[in-house]
């Protein structure tokens, strides 16, 4: 442990004396503790929340947790996971769109009218489905840059006349369903990753985490700034690599059908937005914006540029979370969208983590949040409990999230973190 | 150190230079005829009283408004100030008393908000080091770059938001009240930046309230009254209640009148 090289200059962001060290594994750890009880929360509580929900389901009935019943949630989790994906886009600016749940009805409602109505090649249709999306919010964006309408009221109005387009697009028919043939449902209902390719995936996500990892250390390394430990590094590759591995052949093996393709798109889709908040001005922007638009405006940040790309953003995956509810139903009905689909994409988001007074959030927040959403109502179904309790057990689990959301502000900004 | 007064003694050429700049707000003359110089590695304190146009000057020169009439001399050439943009392209940098500064963000995130390296992949490395870099060559007690700045103090804010607008290399650097709201070893912390400015040699304009920080740190002393100049004086050659007197327009005011009581409580018991 203590061999003695080369005394190691003192990076630049480690040679204050007032920083307590937090290098390696435990120093690692110990930050962490110290985020939480700082009121950084993180995924802490969500992951806590998702076991819970796990013991107690399997507790009350033993298929919970069955790798046919897990496979199923993951597809069932898809759509409304691509939503709530949308959602965390505006939520970052501290705006809300009410109306993902109709515009995903009338996306949807598009696609089936088109492809089976009038034979029109189904990825056009798809493209005509995603353009009402990038349509509504350039729209909403519009309104709210020019006539400073709040984003509340704005989608509210478009949740209904979203949803009185949907009906007269539907007709009187009120129903249009998808051949079983197609790509798209078989996408949505069939296609599952082969086992092998699935644990190549696995690994490719914790080789290429470390990968990054290592590189970005590295790089800061070299520039004289402290980086992660190979240690760490390693310790969280490993970590991803056995639980991604345990849960690829736990799917596989009896009678589950395994890792869907369209569960892998809405992963990738995560990554894709994990990195451009994280990693692009356009996210920093966004951040920037919702955390203080004054201060983001006086930067040079072109403001009214950032909420129209959100709304826009918001609308698009709403529309795209539509046409893979219609996939997954193989039907678009005049219920698509309704119910509850609105408030579970959003509480989705804010159970995973995402603030609903703008500034933080994340991309993975979106898909922690559905798994817990799509748990609860997978058990409940499970039980054959109606959607009577499933609505009022949402309903209290969002609450309960808001409230962990509230206090964690709370106690960030005793303790300095805001 | 004894500055010149007007850099046509110093020798040298004005980064600024402001010519009978007006400006009105309907029926309301703001600014009327106000003349203004700043030298490089020059302090220049702007002060008046509320309503005197400083904030009117300030927010013109930072293209927030345009002036309705006289010449903007900038570094020798003559130009217009139309937007912020263009203030910004010029090499002027304007921190605000509100400091603007994004509290979720970490300090870097701050530095370079707008201004990212590398938009399509942040280059953090760089940005990290360039603030370091920035940090210690003011000075900056700032603990690490990667806490948000809502855990920083009213000093180590102040210091972020001259950082940044230090990252333009700007030519003049225009301060808004930098010390409201500060404790004393925070003022004291913002004061020594104001040196390093100068000593970098950037032209600076301070607008304060507090003539204790005046007399600290200015190398000139420019009075706004009424929106016209009521003087301009080297510091070292004016006592604060001459400064107070040409602000108030008078030496008879509520601030000399206080003032000769005072002295008069303390000197007559001696006499008597």
């Amino acid at each position: 442990m203590s061999q003695l090289d080369t005394p190691a200059p003192v990076a630049h962001d480690r040679d204050d004396e007032r920083l307590v060290g937090s290098d390696g594994l435990r120093g690692a750890v110990r930050g962490t503790v110290d985020r939480v009880r700082a009121g950084e929360l993180g995924a802490v509580p969500v992951i806590l929340g998702l076991v819970v929900i796990c013991v107690v389901f399997q507790a009350l009935n033993s298929l919970f947790l069955s790798s046919e019943n897990l496979s199923n949630l993951l597809l069932e989790s898809v759509p409304t996971g691509v939503i709530a994906l949308g959602i965390v886009c505006v939520l970052l600016l501290g705006e809300i769109d009410l109306s993902v749940g109709s515009v995903s009805g009338v996306a949807g409602a598009i696609l089936c009218v088109l492809f089976v109505n009038k034979g029109v090649p189904g990825v056009l249709a798809i493209v005509c489905a995603l353009l009402v999306g990038v349509g509504a919010g350039a729209l909403y964006g519009l309104i709210f840059n020019r006539l400073g309408v709040p984003s509340f009221v704005i989608s509210l109005a478009g949740l209904l006349a979203f949803l009185g387009l949907q009906l007269a697009l539907l007709g009187s028919q009120g129903a249009i369903n998808l051949p079983f043939d197609s790509t798209l449902v078989k996408f949505a209902q069939l296609d599952f990753v082969p086992q092998a390719l699935a644990l190549v995936l696995v690994l490719l996500i914790a080789g290429g985490l470390f990968a990054t990892g290592f590189l970005n250390a590295q790089a800061r390394r070299k520039a004289q700034l402290s980086g992660a430990s190979n240690q760490l590094l390693l310790a969280r590759s490993v970590a991803v690599l056995v639980i991604g591995l345990i849960a690829v052949f736990y799917l596989y093996s009896g009678g589950g059908r395994g890792i869907g393709w369209m569960f892998v798109f809405f992963l990738a889709l995560v990554i894709v937005m994990h990195y451009v908040f994280t990693r692009t001005g356009f996210g920093r922007s966004m951040f920037a914006v919702g955390g203080n638009e004054e201060a983001a405006r006086r930067a040079g940040i072109n403001v009214r540029r950032v909420y129209a790309a959100a709304f826009i953003l918001c609308s698009t995956f709403a529309a795209l979370g539509g046409v893979l509810a219609a996939a997954r139903l193989a039907a678009v009905n005049q219920q698509s969208g309704g119910a509850d689909v609105n408030l579970n994409a959003i509480a989705a988001a804010v159970i995973g983590g995402t603030s609903l007074f703008g500034g933080r959030g994340s991309a993975i927040s979106a898909l922690l949040g559905i798994l817990v959403i799509q748990a609860i109502s997978n058990g409940l179904t499970l039980l054959n409990l109606n959607s009577s309790y499933r609505f009022m057990i949402t309903g209290g689990v969002l609450l309960l999230a808001v409230a962990v959301d509230s206090v964690a502000r709370r106690s960030r900004a005793s303790s300095g973190r805001a | 150190m004894s500055a010149p007064a007007t850099p046509a003694e110093q020798g040298t050429q004005p980064v600024l230079a402001l010519r009978g700049i007006s400006k009105t707000f309907g029926a309301v003359a703001a600014l009327t005829d106000v003349d203004l110089d700043v030298g490089p590695g020059q302090v220049v304190a702007l002060v008046g009283d509320n309503g005197a146009g400083k904030s009117t000057l300030v927010k013109v020169l930072a293209g927030v408004h345009a002036a309705d009439s006289g010449t903007i001399t900038f570094e020798g050439r003559e130009t217009t100030i139309t937007s912020p943009h263009d203030a910004q392209d010029l090499g002027i940098a304007t921190v605000y008393q509100d400091l603007a500064l994004c509290e979720n963000l970490n300090v870097v995130e701050n530095l370079f908000l707008g201004h990212e390296l590398n938009r399509k992949r942040l280059d953090e490395v760089t940005m990290e080091t360039r603030s370091w870099e920035l940090l210690r060559e003011l000075s900056a007690k700032i603990p690490t770059v990667r806490i948000p700045v809502a855990s920083l103090s009213g000093g180590q804010r102040q210091t972020v938001a001259i950082a940044r607008s230090l990252l333009g290399d700007p030519k003049l650097i225009i301060l808004d009240e930098p010390t409201a709201a500060l404790g004393v070893a925070q003022t004291a912390e913002v004061l020594n930046l104001i040196e390093r400015l100068r000593e970098r040699g950037h032209g600076v304009i301070m607008v304060s309230h507090n003539m204790a920080d005046v007399q600290a740190v200015a190398d000139v002393v420019c009075v706004l009254r009424l929106g016209r100049n009521n003087g301009v004086f080297k510091v070292d050659e004016i006592s604060s209640e001459e400064i107070v007197a040409a602000i108030t327009g008078a030496s008879d005011n509520v601030v000399s009148q206080r003032a000769s009581r005072r002295a008069e409580a303390s000197t007559t018991p001696k006499e008597g």
